[in-house]
């Protein structure tokens, strides 16, 4: 209950976060994934650097054919934004279905990205929407395809000198939609993802144009499932095309065991899911 | 580290250490001990607040963190000893047993109804979700809210579902 | 003014410091000068402890001391209520049995430097066989303890084994036997354990206050460990108790540690127990694996039933320990007339935290086999699961009710309260319905379950049945007591025995003697969970607290009101058995102007000169009473639920209880605790178990893997009732705290392997998690 002693540092700029960084330092946001590990001793940086009191992170800006969202955007903030749901319904729903009340109030977006949890929601949402990731440091911006953005469990391709500043995706075009949809460990779509998918869909004269679908809470990492995509892509997007791209849910995939479920069951999860999470996109897809 | 913000309308300060939580500084600094803590995890809710209009779990920040923020606590709830409809409701509709996870889930609940002052069942648990209650099965929490929910609007609260009689 | 009338729902005394946040609980009563404790706890589940070395400990600016078993070994180890099997070493001297066992103490000047303290205790520990599985150790290949010659340290058996075999063994009979697991449970009340103990030197005496439903408890055990001049050196006090579900009804090390440091110290000491912590080092409930056997007549007609499993008590014997299988085996028979019955349960150690009364204690177990039994057995046999019951049932006519298990059960109509459950689920409905959604290939189940509880514990002969009950150095008794006292000016204290923890004692007493005595509540106070204050309880769990405790209140009452009709009498120049009491007075029968009011009649009760010649002072007398019966509430409910076909996901959809528990004092009450129950029976049926890997390591020891139910678990719950009075008690009340987690889990799972019974699925182990019912239903599609 009580972490172990650090020092507090709360930046009034980015050059001031990035003078800050550390070999054993952590950058918090929100805290929502960060100190409850601090206060169970199970994680403690000599350094936390709060980077809560920057100003100029928390916007979600339409900018034309993009739209981006800044590192202390919170959860509440991504679920209800109607710019994202209107472009990004993938994505606010992952929003929604993270933690609860409390959590989305104080947690942010670019925190749980960040965090690269292995059942967290927004990952496979930024995946599947073909989010950029903007990893700033003094020595500037690296972007990084979101995709290329979880690297491991509780890893991403953060290096420690970098602070996830913001975020950056397309805005839905004609015929495109995206969804997400889970099985929580409480059953429902309640808590952590047991198996989690976020599909990204673009519809042209009756048949997908293109496709991203991201599974989360599976395996070892949020990770882009290339093989359903590339058999959606020409497909009609009946039922049945649906249900087959399914099946290569979890190809590439090395898919763990844990308390929620084995890994035969968590195989066929991530097919249903892709399965749900597709038909959603396509129905939301204008 | 000196802290400083404003708990249920007054400016307070105090010296804590980086790794203080918000929900101790209000226990042990404030002596304010109707905030609980139920766990570690963030999951019970029992230390929920009101921090600048919002719900948030007390233990899951630090006190740093609130500087210069506007807090609320179940102690800032009532009015020169007239109780929030939520607390009333509480009460009438056995909404509590124990009483320990009550101070978060009026906080929790008194939130709810500033955004949605007619919220349906379903509105209503979700936004408990983050609250765990251990004795009541949550039936008349969702009551509670509800007959709050009426007061607040200034309705006829809804009368209750038990059957009198031995 | 309010009059406490019997059967009406008043709202409850406790509630308006608890909606302010002004009630105190352990953690909000502070000390000048207090020092805080915190365990090193063991990483291992069995392991021979080489080393401590706590010299970077004690170099921490602000700790005041590490403590070690060999500081504290003259104490004496954790006593027992019931002290069969291994008692707990106060710390873990040379060896370690369950992970989180407490190693060792740190006291510092407050709570974050003493955790630094104890992370800075180097133990270095030498791994040792590790035993889990109770029925592994049941065999003995391993022992748990190598000073114990079997790691089964009770077994209870009753009725006779050859007489069901003969049973079973005949042609003509169905058997029906399920191996089924009562998994092990974490308590979870949401305000963890937590300690104040101050020592005071000169006096010798001790202060503690604890998260306790037994006072009187903790305090023998106090005053044997420390070997005080008696428990009246021991003053425990129990202040708002953040939830019980008999996790409190226990001793605890910590308790004994705490008083230790603060005598060692000359400081009080405060430990207050972490969520994770929580989960190893407080009681866990369940935890058994039995096969239940029923032999049935072809045309329904129940002839045997036989349980025969194991139960797991974890490393070490607390509280009750083995004597919580002997209150389920109370129940054991369910409502059913059996011709022949077994029961037999082996007590075994494991290296697992304690096991002992959780919600229920043992009647949640051996309801949930007997209703999943004849659950099963109606599908053997192809009938109705609520004929089938209604067939097998004690009938009204048969009450009082003779078990083979030697009980007699006091008063029911189970196929009467059955009957109002079909009609007010409209069960015919929901069959319809089912019909429907199998016509469309989902998977919707509705699941009946009834029950039968052995409450109010007891008479207190059966404290000298089986085994001891007096290990705290306390009355071998289960009797409750109460003061009733009438002050000068007619306001009243009600000091009690019992130990509320939410249940609502302070309102329900208050309302009784409001009622007996015709004072309003208002100027009603009801004393508890003080050992300073209260006359000897054994305090609350087992649905026991209106039924004994409730009742001493009533008697109390009563004799005061005798009293006071004398002075009443005096007063009015009328006879006493004309004198009758109302709105705050007394006036003479039929003739409601010739009326005093109670203010005048306790203001002369303490005015010898005024009072009749020859009577004493006073309005104050104590009941104590010991039921003549168990009571036996029973009830009916149903559970009406969807599976997911492709993930296994189980939603509930509705939820219906019929219950009845003898006479209501307070409906609003008895339906809190009826939701509050429900739930944490749906919590055991569908989410929640403490799982340990292989190396007795628990993987569910914080909330996030230990999901209890949140409010979108749930549904609003649809309660009925039917009144059947019990006459082992003057109320005529049953009980209800634990009825609704009894009857639910089963419930449940009946609902859900209804819902699968088209795949041919008899059963599934709880808890009906997403992953084991998808693997149930592949199975059954292989």
């Amino acid at each position: 209950m009580y972490p172990r002693e650090f020092d507090y540092v709360a930046p009034a700029s980015l050059d001031e976060a990035f003078g800050a960084l550390g070999d054993d330092s952590k950058v918090m946001s929100g805290g929502m994934s960060l100190l409850p590990l601090m206060k169970m001793r199970l994680f403690s940086p000599a350094t936390v650097v709060d980077i809560g009191r920057i100003p100029g992170l928390d916007a979600i800006e339409d900018s034309g054919d993009h739209i981006s969202v800044g590192a202390l955007v919170r959860h509440a903030d991504t679920a209800t934004s109607d710019l994202i749901k209107a472009n990004a319904a993938a994505l606010a729903t992952a929003a929604s279905l993270t933690g609860d009340v409390q959590v989305r109030n104080r947690g942010t977006t670019c925190g749980s990205l960040a965090h690269a949890d292995v059942a967290a929601d927004q990952p496979a949402a930024v995946i599947a929407l073909g989010a950029t990731m903007f990893a700033q440091s003094a020595s500037g911006t690296r972007e990084i395809a979101a995709s290329d953005f979880f690297v491991d469990a509780m890893t991403s391709a953060l290096r420690s000198d970098e602070i996830l500043t913001g975020i950056r995706f397309p805005k839905a075009g004609p015929g495109e939609g995206s969804a997400y949809d889970k099985l929580g460990r409480r059953g429902g779509r309640s808590d952590y993802a047991v198996a989690g998918v976020a599909a990204w869909v673009k519809k042209s004269n009756g048949s997908i144009e293109d496709a991203r679908v991201a599974v989360t809470g599976v395996g070892t990492k949020p990770t882009l499932a290339a093989g359903v995509a590339e058999a959606l892509i020409g497909s009609d997007g009946s039922d049945a095309a649906v249900k087959s791209a399914a099946e290569k849910a979890i190809d590439g995939i090395t898919v763990l065991e844990d308390l929620y479920g084995s890994v035969e069951y968590k195989s066929h999860l991530a097919k249903v899911y892709v399965a749900r999470a597709v038909k959603a996109a396509l129905a939301n897809a204008g | 580290m000196q802290v400083s913000m404003t708990v249920n309308g007054g400016e307070v300060s105090g010296d804590v250490e980086a790794r203080t939580l918000l929900v101790h500084f209000i226990r042990e600094n404030l002596h304010l001990t109707g905030t609980h803590v139920g766990c570690e995890s963030g999951y019970c809710g029992a230390c929920t607040v009101i921090l600048d209009s919002k719900p948030v779990k007390s233990c899951s920040m630090l006190a740093v963190q609130a500087e210069g923020s506007s807090i609320t606590t179940i102690e800032g709830l009532a009015s020169n000893g007239e109780l929030h409809p939520v607390q009333e409701g509480f009460w009438e509709r056995h909404g509590l047993q124990c009483g320990f996870c009550t101070p978060g889930m009026i906080m929790s609940s008194v939130a709810l109804l500033e955004e949605n002052d007619n919220p349906s069942e379903a509105e209503i648990r979700h936004s408990i979700e983050g609250n765990l209650c251990r004795c009541t099965g949550y039936h008349n929490i969702v009551k509670a809210v509800e007959y709050a929910g009426a007061k607040v609007r200034g309705e006829e609260p809804p009368p209750p579902d038990w059957e009198e009689g031995s | 003014m309010t009059i406490g009338v019997f059967g009406t729902s008043v709202k409850r005394t406790e509630d308006p410091a608890l909606i302010r946040g002004q009630g105190l609980f352990v953690d909000d009563i502070k000390r000048d000068n207090e020092a805080a404790a915190a365990f090193v706890r063991s990483p291992f589940a069995h392991a021979k402890i080489t080393s401590i070395d706590k010299s970077a400990a004690e170099a921490l600016p602000g700790v005041q001391a590490v403590y070690t078993a060999d500081d504290v070994r003259s104490l004496g180890p954790l006593l027992a209520q019931v002290p069969i099997g291994k008692l707990r070493p106060l710390l873990a001297d040379g060896v370690v049995k369950h992970v989180g066992e407490a190693v060792a103490m740190v006291v510092a000047d407050n709570a974050a430097t003493a955790r630094d303290g104890a992370d800075a205790v180097f133990v270095d520990y030498d791994p040792l066989k590790v035993v889990v599985d109770p029925e592994y150790a049941a065999t003995n290949e391993a022992l748990v303890h190598d000073d114990l010659e079997s790691n089964i340290i009770h077994t209870w058996e009753e009725g006779d084994a050859e007489a069901v075999q003969a049973l079973a063994d005949r042609e003509d009979t169905v058997v029906t036997s399920v191996k089924m697991v009562n998994q092990r449970l974490i308590p979870t009340a949401i305000e963890p354990r937590g300690v104040l103990a101050e020592w005071q030197h000169g006096y010798d005496r001790v202060t503690l206050h604890s998260t306790t439903q037994q006072p009187h408890a903790v305090a023998g055990a106090l005053a044997l460990t420390f070997g005080l001049p008696g428990v009246s050196s021991a003053r425990v006090i129990a202040p708002e108790v953040g939830g019980g579900f008999g996790r409190g009804l226990n001793v605890y090390a910590e308790e004994m540690l705490a008083v230790f440091a603060s005598r060692e110290l000359g400081r009080p000491v405060r430990w207050i127990e972490t969520r994770s912590e929580a989960s190893k080092s407080t009681t866990h409930g369940r935890g058994w694996a039995a096969t239940a056997t029923i032999v049935s007549e072809p045309d329904g007609n129940f002839l045997a039933y036989s349980l025969v499993g194991v139960a797991d008590m974890g490393a070490y014997s607390q509280n009750f320990s083995v004597a919580i299988p002997v209150l389920g085996q109370f129940t054991m028979p369910g409502q059913y007339k059996w011709d022949a019955i077994y029961w037999k349960m082996d007590c075994v150690h494991t290296h697992t935290p304690t096991v002992d009364a959780y919600r229920g204690a043992g009647r949640p177990e051996t309801s949930f086999y007997v209703e999943r039994a004849v659950d099963t057995a109606a599908r053997d046999l192809g009938m109705d699961p609520i004929e089938l019951r209604k067939k097998n049932f004690f009938q009204p006519e048969d009450f009082p009710a003779a078990t083979l298990i030697g009980m007699s059960m006091d008063s029911g109509d189970y196929g009467g309260n059955l009957d109002v459950l079909v009609e007010k689920a409209d069960i015919a409905g929901l069959r319809a319905m089912q019909e429907t959604a199998r016509a469309e290939g989902r998977y919707f189940g509705v699941g009946i379950a009834t029950f039968v509880e052995a409450c109010g514990l007891a008479p207190s002969g059966f404290a000298d049945a089986g085994v001891s009950w007096a290990g705290y150095g306390l009355p071998s008794a289960f009797n409750e007591s109460a003061v009733v006292r009438v002050h000068p000016d007619a306001s009243v204290t009600v000091v009690t025995g019992t130990g509320p923890t939410g249940q609502g004692h302070e309102t329900v007493w208050s309302q009784i003697a409001s009622d007996r005595l015709g004072i309003p509540m208002e100027r009603i106070t009801v004393v508890h969970g003080d050992t300073k204050d209260t006359p000897m309880g054994i305090g609350t769990g087992g649905s026991r607290s209106a039924a004994v405790g409730g009742v001493a209140v009533a008697i109390a009452a009563d004799r005061t009101k005798e009293k006071a009709a004398k002075v009443a009498a005096h007063l009015l120049e009328a006879s006493e058995e004309d004198i009758v009491f109302a709105d705050n007075g007394a006036h003479v029968a039929g003739s409601p102007d010739k009326n005093v009011p109670w203010t005048d009649i306790a203001a002369t009760a303490y005015q010898p000169h005024k009072m009749p010649e020859g009577m004493e002072a006073g309005l104050d007398m104590t009941a104590f009473f010991d039921p003549s019966n168990l009571t036996w509430p029973y009830g009916s409910h149903v559970a009406v639920v969807e599976v997911d076909p492709e993930t296994g996901d189980v939603e509930l959809l509705k939820y219906v209880a019929v219950d009845d528990c003898g006479n209501i004092i307070n409906p609003m009450i008895v339906g809190g605790q009826l939701h509050g129950g429900i739930t944490q029976g749906i919590g055991q049926a569908l989410l929640e178990a403490a799982v340990f890997d292989d190396e007795g390591t628990l993987i569910t020891s914080t909330l996030t893997d230990y999901p209890i139910p949140t409010a979108t678990d749930v549904p609003s719950f649809d309660l009925h009732k039917t009144t059947t009075p019990t006459d082992a008690n003057p109320l005529g009340v049953k009980g209800i705290g634990e009825a609704g987690t009894i009857v639910s889990t089963p419930t449940i799972v009946n609902a859900v392997v209804d819902a699968l019974s088209p795949l041919g699925i008899k059963h599934i182990e709880m808890p009906l998690r997403p992953r084991r019912v998808w693997e149930a239903m592949q199975e059954a599609r292989a």
